[in-house]
């Protein structure tokens, strides 16, 4: 009777529940994409479950683990990986995220290929000490006596229109600040799927954080032979002189209607950057962009305040200081934990985005 | 063969719980058949105390005197690994004396002794391969020692010399040796743990085994708990192997838990456990072979408890009189110390003498001497080697800096003690 009754409510208010989970991005395909072969159409989280497969099947000694992978994940991620490579080689582990690392350190330093997932971005921090003092500093510490190159650590991130305080963080910045790891953003299937092969077969201990908005949301044709996208490289998707607009993951495609926006309505033409990597980052391909149009705006869903948009202004004010017109602007979450029903406000969207790249312009 | 059964007898004796639960459940009509759990009903409102549990007994080989206790216990190893045993025990004393005093000398930066607790070491490290995958804490010096570790290793890395398979980066005492599958220490305590279940998981399958050192202040840390669970979860072939020294730095164990010890925690997750006399060599050599023998065939990991005092000061930063009477300190320096109790073993069967004690003593601390003023001399790697190792390869950033390094050093380099760095 209840269930029925919320029923009714859910289909009369079709309308409302479509506003009240709007999205605050409208994705947009790679194009020109130069990988041979055939390709599929696929979202985000079935190229992620692709990759996968391909670094289970090239490499016998790949595991994939954490908390509900065994059943193909919560977000589906794994699906169908354990019914194909049996319960040694995808299994669930207990609920706790520094064990989850610590065991995909001692198995990646025993000779495994170790992927693990934690269930959100926001539940990392139990593993922040296994992470920061010892996955990136094994080589270090033992003078390449041991390392654990071969552990990959998955994670959905981002906003995802409802998912408050511990559904919705982006942590990248805290591990930008730890030398030894390496951290990934991808935007979409096809980048997901060679920057996480990437990940997996990278000598050093990498962190690819996902946002999970883009699980379902993005659909390319993705390219089904097994490749690999470099990290350490950013990808700059639209060419302009006046102003350049960086940023990763999701915002990149806010970045990106933020351009087309700029064009048709100011005839200002942007150029837009997804950073891709945020440890090492691309510095020579922001600072070539910043010195040729003199304005850059950083957006990212993350808090201002040592967000990893101060990195690189500082960067860019170090490398191209006489190119500059106007001071480096930064558009991005609020320093607040992020909020629930005030997550429209929260996020750096592409009116705010506009509004800063327009005061750019004008400076 | 009879060293097992009688092990394995003694384990059992311990059993507190029905062996078969389906016998016990046919008594009742409904039996519970909860996910969680798989048990009886009762009808009692009653806790489970920690008083419900008589203590877990302790195993020991050796008694105070140095007498085999139980014949059947004694160990069947020979003159040759007996010998080597205690002259480990007794090389490792003096390096800690001379160490420790070089650092009251401002000669090295740090050291941590392992007074009291030698026979933890070498009892297990002789009853496993070389092959075993070792993760240590810190107070592991003579694992290492007993697999072949050198003084003169033990000493470069102490000093972070040119000869330093570390090259310089961490401080003293934290060793590694990829030849003597000894993974290199860091001093996050309880780190290693989950470390040693996944690499326990990578070995599944093979004649290998992982032991995983740890104290019992360590136990407490939240990656101990995560160790403990994963390990029996997913099944994996790792001794996790305690030293109870009754003291983390100040703290003593009153402090430190409230249960029986960390033994106790064993059984909770599935754990097969042992406690031993961690002063007793032959004691720790019997339990540690077991848990081998029994990780490896149930693919199963195993707790062992040994315990022990901690004797020194828990480093060269720590004075243990401001939290602990020296009169407790010296009790347990005279009565009951492994090496002592050892020795009283070994000179009943006839295999020691105060002749070859007098020339091991001469003879170690010569060595030890030796290794020390050559460690001293040496100079220390490049000082680009700072850069390195951050990654497999160096990247762009990184290359500036230590360029922008090679510039700096180039004008002001006069202010910093290049010469003590390989040219």
């Amino acid at each position: 009777m209840a269930l029925n009754s919320a029923r009714k409510i859910a289909e009369k208010c079709g309308k409302c529940a479509e506003r009240r989970w709007f999205s605050h991005f409208a994705y947009s395909p790679d194009e020109n994409v130069n990988i041979a072969g055939e390709k599929a159409k696929m979202n985000m989280f079935q190229a992620i479950n692709n990759a996968l497969d391909s670094a289970l099947r090239t490499d016998s000694k790949a595991i994939v683990f954490g908390e509900d992978v065994g059943f193909g994940g919560v977000f589906r991620c794994t699906l169908d990986l354990q019914k194909k490579y049996g319960k040694e080689r995808v299994f669930n582990t207990p609920l706790c995220e520094q064990g989850i690392v610590g065991f995909g350190i001692g198995a990646a330093a025993a000779g495994l290929t170790s992927i693990a997932e934690i269930q959100f971005a926001d539940y990392i921090f139990p593993a922040f000490d296994q992470l920061v003092n010892e996955a990136a500093k094994y080589r270090y510490r033992s003078g390449s006596l041991f390392d654990c190159g071969r552990l990959t650590v998955r994670a959905p991130c981002g906003a995802v229109g409802h998912g408050a305080l511990y559904h919705s963080q982006s942590p990248e910045a805290y591990f930008a600040h730890t030398p030894g790891l390496k951290v990934i953003v991808p935007r979409g299937p096809i980048k997901a799927k060679g920057l996480l092969l990437s990940c997996i077969r990278d000598p050093d201990p990498c962190l690819i954080f996902e946002p999970k908005v883009l699980y379902r949301a993005a659909v390319e044709e993705v390219p089904l032979n097994d490749y690999q996208l470099p990290l350490g490289k950013a990808d700059v998707l639209v060419k302009g002189s006046d102003l350049t607009l960086i940023g990763w993951g999701t915002q990149v495609h806010v970045l990106k209607e933020v351009a087309a926006l700029l064009k048709r309505d100011y005839q200002v033409s942007a150029e837009v950057i997804d950073l891709v990597s945020i440890l090492p980052w691309d510095v020579e391909t922001v600072c070539q962009s910043a010195g040729k149009t003199g304005r850059v705006l950083v957006a990212h869903e993350a808090p201002l305040t040592a967000g990893f948009g101060a990195e690189i202004a500082a960067t860019i004010q170090e490398n191209c200081f006489l190119s500059l017109l106007a001071p480096v602007c930064r558009v991005t979450g609020a320093d607040t934990p992020f909020p629930h029903v005030f997550e429209p406000l929260y996020l750096p969207t592409k009116w705010r985005c506009l509004d800063a790249a327009l005061q750019l312009i004008n400076y | 063969m009879a060293l097992r059964r009688s092990l394995k007898y003694i384990n059992g004796a311990v059993k507190m719980f029905p062996s078969n639960l389906k016998q016990a459940c046919k008594n009742y009509s409904d039996c519970p058949n909860f996910p969680g759990a798989k048990t009886t009903w009762t009808e009692q409102l009653q806790f489970t105390k920690p008083s419900s549990y008589a203590p877990i007994p302790v195993y020991r080989v050796l008694n105070r005197k140095g007498q085999v206790a139980a014949q059947q216990m004694e160990p069947n190893l020979s003159e040759d690994v007996l010998v080597k045993m205690y002259k480990t025990m007794t090389t490792l004393n003096i390096m800690d004396k001379i160490l420790y005093e070089s650092q009251r000398q401002g000669r090295i930066s740090f050291y941590m002794t392992s007074y009291g607790e030698e026979a933890t070491h070498i009892g297990s490290a002789a009853a496993l391969d070389l092959d075993d995958l070792v993760y240590g804490q810190y107070r592991e010096t003579g694992v290492l020692m007993y697999r072949g570790f050198t003084l003169q290793q033990f000493v470069d890395q102490c000093y972070g010399n040119i000869d330093d398979k570390g090259k310089g980066k961490q401080m003293p005492v934290h060793y590694g040796s990829k030849e003597l599958n000894f993974v290199t220490i860091s001093s996050p305590l309880g780190t290693q743990m989950p470390q040693a279940v996944g690499s326990a998981y990578a070995l599944k399958g093979t004649e290998r085994v992982v032991i995983c050192y740890f104290g019992d202040g360590t136990a407490s840390e939240g990656d101990a708990h995560a160790a403990f669970n994963f390990a029996a979860t997913l099944g994996c072939p790792v001794i996790f192997f305690c030293r109870n020294n009754g003291y983390a730095i100040s703290t003593p164990v009153s402090q430190q838990y409230k249960g029986d010890g960390i033994a106790a925690k064993g059984p909770s997750y599935g754990i097969n456990t042992l406690r031993i006399d961690g002063n007793d060599v032959l004691a720790v050599y019997n339990a540690t072979k077991l848990a081998k023998e029994f990780s490896i065939s149930e693919k199963k990991p195993v707790l062992i408890e040994a315990l022990t005092y901690r004797v020194g000061d828990h480093s060269t930063s720590d004075d243990s009189s401001s939290y602990r009477s020296m009169e407790e300190v010296s009790n347990w320096a005279t009565s009951d110390h492994p090496t002592k109790k050892f020795r009283l073993y070994l000179q009943s069967k006839g295999f020691w003498s105060d002749e070859k004690e007098t020339a091991l003593i001469t003879e170690a601390k010569n060595d030890i001497l030796t290794a020390f003023s050559l460690g001293e001399q040496k100079t220390k790697h490049k000082w680009t080697e700072m850069y390195e190792d951050v990654y497999k390869f160096i990247p762009p950033h990184i290359k500036k800096q230590q360029d922008d390094m090679k510039k700096h050093l180039e004008k002001y380099g006069k202010h910093y003690s290049l010469s003590s760095f390989k040219q």
